[in-house]
């Protein structure tokens, strides 16, 4: 027989095997699902759940796809969180320290509790990534949040109303479009498919009968 | 941590075996290998999974008979009166699903001047887009060209891809991978801005490109915030449970629904896109799945009860390596790339039983026989497995490599005490990829016309086996290729009298097939709950 335990989803007692995560918890006790539940294996950040286990002050957040129960937690998921988005061009912004103060003046408030980074699902050093869009340096910004899943629980812990995911987000796409290195490769084949110059390779290989194709692609060489 | 006796006892004998294993390069099957080894051992060979359609487009066509009970059910608005009269939304172009092939289409139709509007049931973004790990391909480097990519998908996939799709697919993919580092994906790329590539099973030419181990999160949120920026409505929590068509048969629009609170609205549209994804959650054969919560072949339904037609519905794909332990990730991606940047396959008693990056099917096909009629499968909770041996990834390219090239992975397993940095993994096929779905030109129009479809919901781009990054590949271009190509029509469109006969038409077809059932499609989320 399989060992139980107590958790009490939004305070009501259920007993559940504790092998189980918090999300198979609420469905073994009967929830059929619709917010709070996404990718279920921590990659979309919809099922933020905050937690306390009894007779602990430590308030805890996680995801509930991938957090096993523990006897006596108490659970409350936050499967929606009031983010701010704000709107922008992406071809017409630039990579300055400028369109933060613009888009996200809240960052400059920051006083520096790390509630973010205790806080985050993932481990992620929130208030350092925090930091670094401050300051204008968004390589180091999207390389420090680039395993973000866009939760929210920092947001719900930031005493300053900062959206941190969000930030982040704007960050990561001034690096990726401005700041990164410019693939010329990439360039040079665009333009060889634009000249035609494949056209006629690609239509004779399928124009070839059957055979000759499972030939070709049997005996095709393959790079080490 | 593994304390489990027989996985200790095992993993030694890995660890025994890991300096000669790693400088291993197990010779791939020849052709004739692999068509033995899927016919013994791949599910889409196990007959008795399988059933004729008594009806429809597809009527004498084998499925999986969890798809059929779908396809042959009844509809969700069969006893409800819809008033068509007076639409709650009106638009140029309708897209049902806010994937990856859903967000690109209407980030195309929004270029092409429609006004465009996304439906999904559940979040933006919530999709195996977003839970895509490994990579993307393009042939971008010299070495390689389109031609080459289309010879090995086209091989991959057993010479069954339509071949202008594939062609489109390959020509297009450099554009592609610009298109979203223009958007601010983030790739992987060395300091001099070229793309850091690697192979992935069934690859000739190292061409996939990647975000880390987070490659489909990465496209998604970016395009999930473009679509935002552009203020393209996007209504969340709302599926479409039937498509409208007019007086004309032509696609008109769909019948929503409110997953909360069951609200039924009507969307009224000149043109529509179907980009609803997958099929992991109907757990074909009883397996796990690496799919998203809603991956429930819902376009699938709805198409087919319009008039499209299916093509290669009786294919699935099982991806090689789900998770098989611990149990609260049974089933769960780990990613191609584990294997594309090092790490081979192992059986209980060490030995690298196959070359870790043949196709995915060969691959599955061959774990599923060393865990059944050889008996080297490692036996686990929920069955047997085969290692797959982490630890070779540093031996091969230095410490740290783990942790900067699949982070995710390190942290799922790490959740959970294991550290793969220095323990090995336990893996079985999971369900993956609907290889099938809707048939499309090379436009993406389905046979109903103004009806387009876009995403893991078409069906015959890849054949009967999907190549790693060929997926994240499609939904860009035949999204974009959908988006473009329905604002474009829509243009033309006149819309007629709104008209569900085609559903009524259908239930008369089911009763006429002699088909009685309690089922109501398409099904829209899994049912998990436990009852009494």
């Amino acid at each position: 027989m399989e060992q139980m335990v107590n958790v009490f989803l939004f305070g009501k007692k259920y007993e559940v095997p504790e092998s189980l995560t918090i999300m198979e918890a609420m469905e073994y006790s009967g929830y059929q699902l619709v917010r709070g539940c996404g990718c279920r294996n921590g990659f979309c950040g919809a099922c933020a759940t905050i937690y306390r286990i009894a007779g602990d002050r430590e308030l805890k957040a996680c995801l509930a796809c991938s957090t096993k129960v523990e006897n006596n937690m108490y659970v409350a998921t936050l499967p929606y969180f009031p983010l701010v988005k704000e709107v922008y061009d992406i071809e017409k912004v630039k990579p300055t320290e400028q369109i933060m103060m613009q888009l996200y003046p809240e960052i400059y408030s920051c006083v520096g509790c790390n509630a973010c980074t205790k806080a985050c699902s993932q481990g992620l050093n929130v208030m350092q990534y925090i930091a670094y869009a401050q300051r204008g340096e968004y390589e180091k910004c999207a390389e420090e949040s680039f395993d973000c899943v866009m939760c929210g629980i920092c947001s719900s812990r930031c005493p300053a109303g900062i959206s941190h995911p969000q930030v982040a987000m704007l960050a990561r796409r001034l690096n990726g479009k401005y700041l990164a290195p410019h693939c010329d490769h990439l360039d040079d084949r665009i333009r060889e498919i634009a000249e035609g110059k494949y056209e006629k390779l690609i239509e004779d290989l399928m124009q070839k009968p059957l055979s000759e194709i499972k030939e070709l692609y049997n005996n095709r060489e393959i790079e080490k | 941590m593994y304390q489990d006796k027989i996985m200790q006892e095992s993993i030694r004998k890995v660890e025994a075996a890991r300096a000669e294993n790693v400088k291993l390069d197990p010779r791939r099957m020849t052709a004739e290998e692999k068509e033995q080894l899927l016919a013994t051992y791949h599910p889409d060979y196990r007959q008795e999974q399988f059933t004729n359609l008594q009806m429809g487009p597809n009527k004498g066509d084998k499925v999986p008979v969890e798809l059929a009970a779908l396809l042959q059910a009844h509809s969700r608005i069969r006893d409800l009166t819809i008033d068509l009269e007076h639409p709650d939304y009106d638009v140029d172009v309708l897209v049902i699903g806010g994937g990856g092939a859903g967000a690109s289409a209407a980030i195309e139709a929004h270029n092409g001047g429609a006004n465009v509007m996304v439906v999904t049931k559940l979040r933006m973004g919530d999709a195996n887009t977003m839970m895509a790990e490994g990579g993307i391909q393009a042939a971008d480097k010299p070495n390689d060209s389109p031609a080459q990519h289309f010879l090995d998908a086209f091989g991959g996939g057993h010479f069954a891809a339509q071949k202008d799709l594939l062609q489109k697919l390959v020509t297009e993919a450099p554009e592609a991978i610009r298109w979203l580092s223009e958007l601010g994906v983030e790739f992987d790329k060395a300091p001099d801005g070229t793309m850091i590539t690697t192979h992935g099973g069934g690859t000739s030419r190292k061409r996939m490109h990647a975000a880390k181990d987070y490659s489909g999160a990465e496209i998604m949120r970016t395009l999930r915030d473009e679509v935002l920026n552009r203020g393209i409505p996007v209504v969340d929590f709302t599926a479409a449970i039937e498509l409208i068509k007019d007086e004309d048969g032509k696609c008109a629009g769909a019948v929503l629904r409110n997953m909360e609170t069951e609200e039924i609205l009507v969307a009224r549209a000149k043109t529509v896109i179907i980009a609803t994804g997958g099929a992991g959650r109907l757990h074909y054969q009883g397996f796990p799945t690496s799919n998203h919560y809603g991956a429930t072949a819902d376009g699938l339904i709805l198409g087919y009860r319009a008039g499209a037609k299916l093509l290669y519905p009786d294919t699935l794909q099982y991806h090689p390596t789900g998770a098989a332990f611990p149990a609260q990730i049974f089933g769960a991606l780990v990613t191609e790339k584990v294997r594309s940047i090092g790490a081979m396959l192992i059986n209980v008693n060490g030995e690298a039983f196959m070359n870790p990056l043949e196709t995915r099917d060969v691959a599955a096909a061959s774990i599923i026989r060393e865990c059944s009629d050889r008996g080297n499968g490692v036996k686990t909770p929920a069955g047997y497995a085969v290692w797959l041996d982490t630890p070779m990834i540093e031996m091969k390219h230095g410490e740290g490599t783990i942790e900067k090239r699949i982070p995710a992975m390190m942290r799922m397993f790490g959740k959970f005490g294991i550290d793969i940095r220095k323990e090995p993994i336990l893996v079985y096929p999971t369900l993956h990829y609907q290889n099938g779905g809707l048939k499309i030109t090379s436009d993406g129009m389905t046979d109903v016309e103004n009806l387009f479809v876009a995403g893991e919901a078409v069906g015959g781009i890849h054949g009967r086996n999907r190549l790693m990054g060929n997926s994240l590949l499609d939904i860009i271009v035949f999204g974009r290729n959908a988006g473009r190509n329905a604002s474009a029509k829509a243009k033309g469109v006149t819309v007629g009298k709104l008209t569900l006969s085609h559903v009524a038409q259908f239930e008369k077809e089911l009763a006429d097939a002699g088909i009685e059932t309690d089922a109501v499609s398409p099904k829209l989320l899994p049912d998990y709950a436990r009852r009494g």
